[in-house]
């Protein structure tokens, strides 16, 4: 075990998946020279060199189609999006081409990439630069969803993901990248994609929550344990495929549920969580699930307008205590 | 090196030999049976959806495809029916997936648009217009980075152009020295819609220059003319590892899909007329048989040979089953081995 950023933790896992297998390169904006926009590829174009980090032109759809035909006839690519909110311009080529080639091909080319970078609320970059970006993938069959909120998580998962057939999109959080946590030095280390974690075992409420999120419900739990309340926190940590057997799990232990999301709440992840709660677990419920979600705004630039846009630790508090019919308790 | 005159075939004797001669031929004879027999299979609710046919534009993708090794790439649009045939797919198999049946290439779950031959290294039928030139690109990447000598074919139409994605691949196969050959077939319309309509640089070829890439205009309705064009840019792929852009001046005969079957209200009847005056199997056969190539009993055999094979390609297609339900849920995610 090692102490390490999140930042520094997806950097060994690219070196080490680099070493392991060399058909794994790194490719993007700025991941060469100018070593990441957010320091996440720092050193590899001196390890590696220019043929495996691999700087591209501002051209996401072209870069990124690259890595799918890259993928589709065998190497592996790793494809940084500077941030994730210029995937959209290469929309159409994951969602058309990386989601759909197995099927379409009748399961002859499999597409191994990662889609790799930042996404959801950072610090005052305000409509295009702070957008929860994963409510565009996780809709599409064929696509893997990967939202790592912790260094350990963050090494883990992506070497995970490295390794994975299948084309997997991987957000991680600017605010996340200072983060210092245990992660493992063993290069064999690894987190399967698809299995949940419980961060914090409680007994009276569910809190499923992830990324950024995750931390505030862990603020939000600790206060609350004063008042009493024991909350159990479930961090999915793979949105698709979803390990909704943790959270199920969960909530027929505590008999409520507060799913917790950054995105602007309207068919977005908390509505999925919700609606599978309600169709697995209804019978175990105590009170109906609430959702804690992002307004339904574009994100502001003024500082107190964006911290009314993401949701709160206090609005987090008062769910929960919604819930346990506990207000003013 | 890009040529400002658009590319005939002129070598005497043809350049060819009577061997390559009838595969040229055939090839272009087996597309356009195969094709006159999927329209008449749509025609009876054998075959659904979308179907694009590339009757009048067989000359390019026989040219083309004689050019290639078999390890070679290649990667097409909608209208790939003929790309895929001879780069060597098995046709009872592809009708079988223009019929929506197991034993399609696709299992029948990719249809007339979505073909892929992973045993022929053809890479695809892809329906949204220019998104497989990234794709292309990112072959040729593959190439390079394990020190191949493969090349890639790209098949895109005059409606491609137009998108960003054109110009992204054109500028990252040029910037990072890529084996791809981009293969334009203009036939004038994208969908509807004529060139001068589209483009403000009706000149296809001229685009290449712009990014340093060798370019041409050629007539696509010689086969000759493409075959050495192709020749031509397939060895700059091999040896220089430089992409090279071929524009192929076509003409569909048929309407954009069978739910324009004439194509009639966006050209003239006299013009469709006068180009099929241009029929480049008739064309080729006539020269090849002038230059004594191919007789009149090669012809004819040729011409029975594909028959039987299209029709056995019908039959096979029609026997075989539709795919299992459980179908449905495989090949969306491949088992990590």
């Amino acid at each position: 075990m090692a102490v390490m950023t999140y930042r520094e933790a997806l950097n060994l896992a690219l070196r080490e998946e680099m070493t392991r297998d060399p058909r794994v390169f790194v490719m993007g904006e700025e991941v060469g020279l100018y070593e990441g926009a957010y320091k996440v590829t720092q050193g590899l174009l001196k390890d590696f060199g220019p043929k495996r980090v691999v700087d591209t032109p501002i051209a996401e759809s072209g870069f990124t189609g690259v890595g799918i035909g890259a993928a589709m006839t065998g190497l592996r690519p790793v494809v940084e999006m500077m941030t994730f909110n210029f995937a959209l311009l290469a929309l159409d080529q994951i969602v058309n081409s990386a989601a759909k080639l197995l099927y379409m091909s009748g399961g002859q080319y499999n597409v191994p990439i990662v889609i790799r970078g930042p996404g959801g609320p950072a610090h005052q970059l305000a409509a295009q630069h702070s957008q929860s970006m994963e409510s565009y993938f996780y809709h599409v069959p064929g696509l893997k969803v990967v939202r790592p909120s912790t260094p350990m998580d963050a090494k883990g998962l992506l070497k995970s993901a490295i390794r994975d057939d299948n084309p997997v999109i991987f957000i991680e959080s600017e605010t996340l990248y200072n983060v210092k946590g245990e992660v493992s030095d063993d290069p064999d280390f690894i987190i399967p994609l698809g299995q949940a974690v419980v961060r914090r075992e409680g007994t009276d409420v569910t809190v499923i929550a992830y990324m950024g999120m995750m931390y505030r419900a862990m603020e939000a739990a600790e206060d609350l344990s004063k008042d009493g309340i024991s909350v159990e926190i479930v961090d999915p940590r793979t949105l698709r495929p979803m390990d909704t057997e943790t959270i199920i799990g969960s909530v027929r232990k505590t008999h409520r549920a507060v799913v917790v999301e950054a995105g602007a709440g309207f068919a977005g992840m908390g509505s999925e969580i919700a609606a599978f709660i309600t169709e697995q677990a209804f019978d175990d419920l105590d009170a109906p699930v609430e959702r804690v979600t992002g307004a339904s705004a574009p994100m502001p630039y003024a500082k107190n307008l964006e911290k009314a846009k993401t949701p709160t630790k206090d609005r987090i508090v008062d769910a929960i205590r919604r819930v346990c019919y506990a207000n003013g308790g | 090196m890009a040529q400002k005159t658009v590319s005939q075939a002129a070598k005497p004797g043809l350049g060819v030999d009577a061997e390559l001669a009838k595969r040229l031929f055939r090839d272009m004879a087996l597309i356009r049976r195969f094709e006159e027999k999927a329209a008449e299979a749509y025609a009876l609710g054998k075959i659904g959806g979308f179907l694009h046919l590339s009757i009048g534009e067989e000359a390019v993708a026989a040219g083309v495809t004689s050019a290639l090794r078999p390890d070679d790439y290649a990667i097409s649009t909608y209208r790939e029916h003929g790309h895929c045939l001879v780069k060597g797919s098995d046709p009872r198999r592809v009708m079988a997936e223009l019929f929506g049946r197991i034993d399609g290439l696709s299992k029948g779950k990719g249809g007339s648009m979505h073909l892929f031959d992973k045993s022929t290294n053809f890479l695809g039928g892809h329906a949204i217009v220019g998104a497989h030139l990234p794709l292309a690109a990112g072959v040729g990447f593959k190439i390079k980075y394990e020190e191949g000598d493969q090349v890639i074919v790209c098949y895109f139409g005059d409606g491609a152009v137009p998108e960003g994605e054109f110009h992204e691949a054109l500028n990252l196969s040029a910037l990072w020295k890529l084996p791809v050959i981009w293969l334009c077939e203009n036939n004038r319309y994208a969908m509807g819609t004529s060139l001068e309509r589209a483009l403000a640089q009706p000149e296809i070829w001229k685009f290449g220059q712009t990014y340093g890439i060798p370019s041409e205009a050629v007539d696509g309705m010689d086969v000759l003319a493409m075959r050495e064009a192709s020749v031509r840019a397939v060895e700059r792929a091999r040896r220089e590892k430089i992409p090279s852009l071929i524009e192929a001046r076509t003409y569909r005969f048929r309407g954009h899909s069978m739910r324009d079957p004439a194509g009639a209200v966006y050209r003239t009847k006299e013009e469709v007329e006068r180009e099929k005056l241009r029929d480049p199997i008739v064309l080729f056969r006539d020269r090849a048989m002038k230059a004594g190539l191919i007789t009149e009993e090669d012809v004819k055999r040729i011409e029975k040979d594909i028959n039987d094979l299209v029709d056995e390609a019908v039959a096979f297609a029609d026997a075989s089953p539709e795919p299992p339900l459980e179908e449905l849920y495989t090949d969306i995610f491949k088992e990590n081995a």
